[in-house]
């Protein structure tokens, strides 16, 4: 039922990303183009979306299992650091460079273009690359003693 | 700034736009998770027992999502302008990036700000404000 439910939540995510035209990569850079030919229309899919979103996220503030009854696990981290910014900058500019993030790379590798699975594709090495600077960090020995496997 | 009322799309966005939140709200009330797109693939990278079929689900369910459509209807204009060396970059930068900064359009954008999260709108700011630049340089300066 768990898996069942996370297939439908990205089925409709993905729904929502065709609807909107968010998964026209062309589209987004309408949006990000401020000096161009602005389209506005992100700003209201953000709208539309945080519209919606809110009422369940108020309603499961103070749960702590789901309707499935599976734990809440709702990040709680408030603190905005070095690391936040930078990462964020960093996927701004790779953004604006191709007008695709994440979840519509995995509707253009869906809709079969070329091009949304070489972006998906670097876009995995990515994640590679972090993963391997994450894990020499933790094997790193530091001042503390470090906890062997 | 001069909006593109041809390409201003306000009914559509909005109405995907409450789509992308009702799928959002989906996923928080019955599986208590973020629907952070990168965070869920990148999990992905460091599988650990009973956390990756959900994972899997999700992402498959973003990819079948244009496989149903197409069966259904037309799909709509989808147009990558960017070159194959861009997209090889912007992919490396996007990977990278959404990984340090923990979270990308959705977790941060539509979840975040649907939760009042600070950090999820310091993010949002961040990477939309890169996104403006670069978007700016890409076009105005370097290719104008």
């Amino acid at each position: 039922m768990y898996t069942a439910a996370s297939f439908a939540a990205g089925f409709v995510f993905g729904l929502g990303l065709l609807v909107s035209g968010m998964a026209n990569p062309a589209k987004v850079l309408g949006f990000l183009d401020l000096a161009g030919a602005w389209d506005p229309s992100l700003a209201l899919v953000m709208a539309g979306a945080v519209a919606v979103g809110a009422g369940a996220f108020a309603f499961m503030k103070e749960r702590t299992r789901t309707l499935l009854g599976a734990p809440v696990l709702l990040p709680s981290p408030r603190r905005i650091d070095r690391r936040l910014i930078l990462g964020s900058l960093v996927f701004g500019v790779g953004w604006g460079l191709a007008g695709i993030c994440p979840g519509p790379a995995l509707v253009l590798a869906g809709a079969g273009s070329a091009k949304g699975l070489v972006f998906l594709a670097a876009m995995i090495a990515g994640n590679g690359v972090f993963e391997f600077f994450e894990k020499k960090k933790r094997v790193a020995p530091g001042p503390a003693p470090v906890r062997s496997s | 700034m001069s909006i593109d009322w041809n390409a201003f799309t306000p009914a559509s966005a909005l109405i995907g736009g409450a789509i992308i939140g009702a799928a959002a709200a989906l996923f928080a009330v019955l599986n208590g998770r973020i629907a952070g797109v990168s965070g869920i693939l990148g999990g992905l990278a460091r599988p650990q027992a009973g956390d990756v079929s959900w994972r899997i689900a999700f992402v498959a369910g973003l990819v079948a999502a244009p496989l149903a459509w197409g069966l259904l209807a037309a799909l709509l204009e989808i147009r990558v302008d960017a070159s194959f060396p861009a997209l090889v970059a912007a992919g490396l930068l996007v990977g990278i990036g959404t990984r340090y900064g923990g979270g990308c359009t959705s977790g941060h954008g539509v979840c975040g700000i649907s939760r009042a999260s600070p950090r999820s709108i310091a993010a949002t700011v961040a990477f939309m404000a890169a996104g403006f630049a670069t978007v700016y340089v890409a076009r105005h300066l370097i290719a104008p």
